[in-house]
């Protein structure tokens, strides 16, 4: 027996909450975060910071 | 049938160099030492991807995950969360068979010729546990709670385990730069010991740091059993070989769970089933066994 909550259905349901939730975050300027630490050179990432 | 699987590993192979490639189109970079700085690093990338590779053109997700939780502006990142629930539900882990540059790094590695490949160990499962604590501690907790005065937590996961980073960003960022050559310390050492130790591991065991290390990793195999691409097993056609579970790299047998949350979907034990009982599927009302 299949459990409801395991079943693709709920994945088109997940992957819609998903792009709400980006939509989300975008309104609320996340992605000028991304932005910012994504065109400067990460140090901590490349291991100098 | 080797000849089958070897096929398609290079076809898969071929798609990774590919989606590679076309995310780290920014070749100058290679050549100058700089990195890309347009308006497609506010996308993220679906695999682990350094954005401070000089040839990235995209964010790395967990990178940004780290970016704007340990931001004193925000604290929660509805932005990169839901870009994972997205790309999770809908193809789960194929993006670490497919779409992950240190996936393919890691497959090529393992083509190496080594005495004794090993396939698993005792603990095995228990410590790819592992990757979920490195995901609540590196990637959530301690960029949300470990700040500085200003209330901004650092990328601990890209900082201090990282060898993605190392590998994709430090390695040519340092040779590429005198500047950055002088400012090299402990922290550098300490982050290419650990990429060695990934090298090295990867040769012996089949994807060492996507089975015990990836946050990204698990963040999908959360989303494996419930995406709506997914493996399907036909009951009525399965004779029980047992070559799929045989041929799985991941140590997954999708008889018994052909969603299972380390299936990184490579289709190995579909291209080897000799009555091609398994097949991917989309449809919503699929189930994972046809009885």
């Amino acid at each position: 027996m299949k459990r409801p909550l395991q079943s693709p259905t709920t994945g088109i349901l997940i992957a819609i909450a998903g792009v709400l939730m980006m939509g989300f975050g975008i309104f609320r300027g996340e992605m000028s975060v991304v932005l910012a630490k994504a065109v400067n050179i990460c140090l901590e990432c490349i291991g100098i910071g | 049938m080797d000849k089958k699987k070897n096929t398609n590993e290079w076809k898969r192979h071929g798609v990774q160099a590919l989606w590679a490639l076309l995310t780290n189109s920014y070749l100058t970079g290679f050549i100058y030492g700089k990195i890309y700085r347009g308006k497609l690093k506010n996308l993220c990338v679906p695999g682990l991807n350094c954005y401070s590779c000089p040839g990235a053109v995209a964010a790395c997700p967990i990178g940004a995950m780290q970016a704007v939780i340990g931001n004193w502006n925000f604290k929660f990142a509805f932005y990169v969360a839901g870009f994972f629930m997205f790309i999770g539900a809908l193809i789960g882990r194929f993006v670490c068979g497919w779409l992950c540059p240190f996936g393919l790094i890691q497959d090529l590695l393992h083509k190496i010729p080594f005495p004794k490949k090993c396939k698993t160990f005792r603990g095995d499962f228990a410590l790819r546990k592992l990757k979920y604590l490195i995901l609540a501690v590196f990637v959530i907790l301690l960029p949300m709670f470990a700040v500085d005065v200003l209330g901004q937590g650092a990328p601990y996961f890209c900082k201090l385990i990282c060898p993605a980073g190392t590998l994709e960003g430090g390695l040519p960022l340092v040779l590429l730069n005198q500047s950055m050559r002088n400012t090299i310390g402990w922290l550098y050492a300490w982050k290419n010991a650990l990429l060695l130790v990934t090298i090295i591991l990867s040769i012996i065991i089949y994807r060492p740091f996507c089975k015990y290390i990836c946050p990204l990793g698990a963040v999908y195999s959360l989303f494996n059993p419930i995406s709506v691409f997914r493996y399907r097993v036909d009951s009525k056609k399965c004779v029980g070989c047992g070559v799929c579970k045989e041929v799985c790299q991941m140590q997954v047998d999708p008889v018994q769970n052909a969603n299972h949350p380390e299936c990184i979907r490579c289709g190995a034990c579909k291209k080897a089933c000799p009555v091609k009982a398994i097949s991917q599927t989309y449809a919503a009302k699929s189930t994972d066994r046809i009885s």
